[in-house]
């Protein structure tokens, strides 16, 4: 088991997971986010090479524009 | 010579004085949109004394308008919003000088309509224009105060061109067609707009004062159900197609972006 801060919640996993593989699970549509891995920014092909490892900061950030 | 009573409150803060008073009567500062974000700004923006607001907006006041932009009255229904906004601002403070720019943002008008201020408040709807009036403020060197609301979600940022990051080091292209919800199809409930939209006239009134820190190189994003802020540190994305090291966004660009089409 390993643990990895999401949007600053603490979460545990078993299984292996991409970026991607996690935002599929967290039914987050990658289209409308945007994504901070350890206080940098990947590009977003690189979402489906990134495994998550214990103690990883993972910020999902929403496409917001309205006002 | 001020008023000096009608800004007595601000004058005794210990970090404003009256020279931060005199900074605020000759800043000129631009506020993109008078909708839900562009109310409060304008307001506070009037009521604090920045000697010279632009207010834009090519549109007129609707009825769905009121739940959120209290700038506009049941009075003003059918009036053009600019114009709405002067008189508002007018009666609550006679001494700024509010200047009307009553047309819609494009790629032709956006340098025209920046270059004459100081700093930018983006309290647009919509992502075509966040990037024509991001890159712009990019390209002229202006720092920019990005604001945005949907349903109950906001998000702030601030940016000091070649300093800090970049709207598109958060977002570096916009979002694919037929993704994204409208504000009419989402719904935006007032209070949301009015805690971004005052943020940003609190950015812009402290970038011009020079006191405090501005939020650059991080995000504040608002959850209204949760109640709660959080930051985000945000670094230069290495990638970023408009002040990365290999940029590709080298002149303004003007997105057509659909939003997705309501359900049945």
């Amino acid at each position: 088991m390993y643990t990895v801060t999401v949007n600053g919640k603490r979460l545990e996993f078993n299984e292996t997971l991409t970026i991607k593989d996690y935002l599929e699970s967290a039914g987050v549509d990658p289209k409308i986010v945007v994504v901070e891995h350890n206080y940098e920014i990947p590009d977003k092909s690189k979402w489906n090479e990134i495994t998550l490892k214990d103690g990883d900061n993972l910020e999902i950030v929403k496409f917001i524009g309205g006002g | 010579m001020y008023n000096d009573l009608r800004y007595s409150r601000q004058i005794i803060l210990d970090c404003f004085g009256v020279e931060g008073q005199a900074k605020l009567k000759k800043a000129k500062i631009l506020v993109a949109g008078s909708g839900g974000l562009g109310s409060p700004a304008l307001l506070y923006l009037a009521a604090a004394g920045v000697g010279n607001i632009g207010v834009v907006d090519f549109d007129t006041v609707t009825l769905s308008n009121l739940n959120r932009q209290i700038l506009h009255f049941a009075s003003d229904l059918g009036r053009r919003k600019t114009d709405s906004a002067e008189e508002k601002l007018n009666k609550l403070n006679p001494e700024v000088n509010v200047i009307k720019h009553n047309t819609r943002i494009d790629i032709d008008n956006v340098e025209d309509i920046i270059s004459g201020y100081d700093v930018v408040i983006d309290a647009t709807d919509n992502f075509t224009a966040r990037y024509l009036i991001s890159d712009c403020c990019y390209f002229m060197k202006k720092p920019l105060v990005e604001g945005a609301a949907v349903g109950l979600d906001g998000i702030l940022m601030t940016i000091i061109p070649n300093k800090t990051p970049c709207y598109r080091c958060l977002y570096p292209y916009p979002p694919e067609d037929g993704v994204l919800p409208t504000c009419s199809d989402v719904g935006i409930l007032g209070p949301v707009t009015g805690v971004i939209g005052s943020m940003q006239a609190l950015e812009a009134i402290k970038l011009v004062v020079g006191i405090g820190e501005n939020v650059t190189s991080r995000i504040l994003t608002f959850d209204a159900l949760a109640g709660s802020f959080r930051e985000v540190k945000w670094p230069k994305r290495e990638s970023c197609p408009l002040c990365g090291k290999e940029p590709k966004i080298t002149e303004l660009v003007q997105y057509e972006i659909k939003c997705r089409i309501k359900g049945p």
